[in-house]
């Protein structure tokens, strides 16, 4: 073939021009709409920081709600509900969650793994409102009365999944290549497993626990089942009644008076900012962990 | 040189204390002891350790009903390098991990036939797989040292199981560094992360770490490809002066290479061996017209 032949291949045969609209046009609406996606969480955490800002204070962080609906107090004894109720949830589902994804990928036979893996999804799908009823019925019942633990079971059991998937996702990322030099050097499998395979996914495990905090921190459905009736004041018993941040927005909100609005969004100002920094943390995590693999 | 204890898994077996010096292993030594493991009787078998001759015998490899290994017969004696040489997919690197038994672990994969570590059969029921990994030590392609460790818990990560104390753990693991020619290298950075150091470097401290271990095999599946010309000379100076202290076993794409450092040389194809022998001869006068086919660039 000539030159100029070969050359006469490479000229645009009329259809360059659409080519190039189209990738305009491709181009253009995918950067849309990821302004928007951005847009939209600028707009939630905009409305929420604008409405809930004047509520905002020390005095609010650091003082219980007050009674019948006064509205002079704070969310302090919601604050320390959440956390006691999410910290409980949190030592239980993280050490399982961890177990089972070291059990599906570093010891079962394939096929097993893949079933687990899908219950796993499928209890992640389960809305919270049936997990709320289940365990009202697994331990409210019995005890005839409802407690800070029972609403632990159930965001611990919401939790599960989300630990044990992502640690799955990570585990599988540490190169084989480290594994097999472990096991060259005769060091026993679960020792590997220990000593290698997880400090090296640790950041990515830490991850995936923060990711599952953040997660349900906010979630109410369980809350009002198990844990929306408690005695007032700052209350540290999980055994009994707790205060929690959702409870406090989704009473406040329902009642008449706008002072009471006010403090539901900055209740809610609390929630979101708490969530954000989990997952600012969650991401410097896993962002670390990464680069540590790809060592 | 070499003064350390072995101090295999001591809970297990009657320590068997010994040391490797060059002129010893040149020596006779006495014959192998079989030790039995703690569970009384013959549960697990620990090779014990003496001169490292390796004799494959009628070894079969296969990947699920992929025959990948077919009857080989062959023996790397002790004090030696020996190369293996083939093209690609002829078996070379499955073979080479069925010495120390990694081929197992791979889901799907199983080996038939013997494999003679001095007198004790590898693939022998009782055998524990974890001790022969202690015996025959590996050195990968791509150099892996791991990453949340600091170079002086890399050369020690394979003895922190048997119980020896930090003092002794760290003399072994400087004596491995110096052996492996890295000492002086990484002396300042012990601390420093493993992976701080350059290819070459990292390579040498896979080879510093399978050393500290006290093997008496070595197998290299082609430990230079993944270096630099002035890191693959380093390493191939290495394997001339490990020689006398481990059984070399290296399995390489590079026919030069396996020229510059192997005493003996053998030629694999589509999973047989074909020829083996003395390196020289097997370059210049091969008897096998396959064989001679191959060193000299007919096909590869």
């Amino acid at each position: 073939m000539s030159p100029g032949e070969s050359h006469a291949l490479m000229l645009d045969r009329g259809n360059l021009k659409r080519r190039n609209r189209v990738n305009r046009l491709v181009t253009v609406s995918s950067t849309i709409a990821a302004l928007f996606a951005v847009a939209v969480l600028l707009i939630v955490v905009g409305s929420v920081l604008s409405k809930g800002i004047g509520a905002l204070s020390i005095h609010f962080l650091t003082t219980p709600t007050g009674l019948f609906g006064d509205t002079s107090g704070g969310i302090s004894n919601a604050i320390v509900g959440t956390v006691i109720i999410v910290a409980i949830a949190a030592a239980m589902a993280i050490p399982v969650g961890l177990l089972v994804a070291i059990y599906t990928t570093e010891f079962a036979p394939t096929r097993i793994g893949h079933v687990v893996r899908f219950a796993l999804d499928l209890l992640n799908g389960v809305p919270t409102i049936i997990t709320g009823i289940f365990v009202y019925g697994l331990i409210v019942i019995p005890q005839k009365h409802q407690s800070g633990f029972a609403a632990s079971v159930a965001l611990a059991i919401i939790m599960l999944p989300i630990v044990a998937r992502t640690a799955q996702e990570v585990l599988t990322l540490v190169p084989a290549t480290l594994k097999e030099a472990a096991h060259a050097l005769g060091i026993a499998r679960w020792r590997t497993t220990v000593r290698v395979t997880l400090p090296t996914a640790a950041g990515g495990l830490m991850t995936g626990a923060l990711l599952a905090v953040a997660r349900v921190a906010g979630e109410t459905a369980p809350l009002i089942l198990l844990c929306s009736i408690f005695a007032p004041g700052v209350l540290t018993e999980p055994s009994e009644g707790l205060a929690s941040i959702p409870i406090f927005i989704f009473q406040s909100s329902e009642s008449p008076s706008p002072e009471a609005h006010t403090q539901a969004w900055a209740a809610a100002l609390v929630l979101i900012a708490f969530v954000l920094v989990l997952n600012i943390v969650a991401r410097a995590f896993y962002a670390r962990s990464r680069k540590r693999m790809g060592a | 040189m070499d003064s350390s204890h072995l101090n295999e898994t001591a809970t297990v077996t009657d320590p068997n204390p010994e040391s490797r010096t060059s002129s010893e292993a040149a020596a006779g030594r006495p014959g192998p002891t079989i030790s039995f493991g703690a569970e009384g009787g013959a549960k697990s078998l620990k090779p014990a350790r003496e001169d490292g001759n390796v004799k494959l015998e009628e070894l079969h490899a296969y990947y699920g009903s992929n025959h990948a290994v077919r009857g080989v017969s062959l023996g790397f004696p002790a004090g030696k390098v020996t190369a293996i040489i083939g093209p690609s997919g002829c078996g070379k690197s499955t073979m080479v991990r069925c010495i120390n038994r990694m081929h197992e672990e791979i889901p799907g994969a199983r080996a038939e036939g013997k494999v003679m570590l001095d007198e004790i059969d590898l693939y022998d029921p009782r055998i524990d797989i974890v001790a022969v990994r202690r015996s025959v030590g590996m050195v990968f392609q791509k150099p892996n040292p791991f990453p949340t460790m600091s170079v002086i818990d890399n050369v020690t990560a394979g003895l922190r199981l048997t119980g020896a104390s930090r003092g002794e753990m760290d003399d072994r693991g400087r004596e491995a560094l110096v052996g492996a020619g890295l000492w002086d290298e990484v002396k300042d950075r012990l601390k420093g992360p493993g992976t701080g150091l350059s290819g070459g470097q990292q390579q040498r401290l896979c080879i510093a770490r399978a050393l500290a271990v006290n093997p008496e095999v070595m197998l290299m599946d082609e430990p230079c490809s993944a270096l630099d010309p002035v890191a693959t000379l380093k390493i191939e100076e290495l394997i001339g002066e490990l020689k006398q202290r481990v059984t070399i076993v290296i399995v390489t794409h590079n026919m030069q290479q396996a020229a510059r450092v192997a005493d003996t040389t053998a030629f694999m194809l589509g999973g047989e061996l074909v020829e083996v022998g003395a390196t020289d001869k097997l370059f210049t006068n091969p008897d096998d017209d396959r064989t001679e086919q191959y060193v000299t660039g007919k096909f590869g």
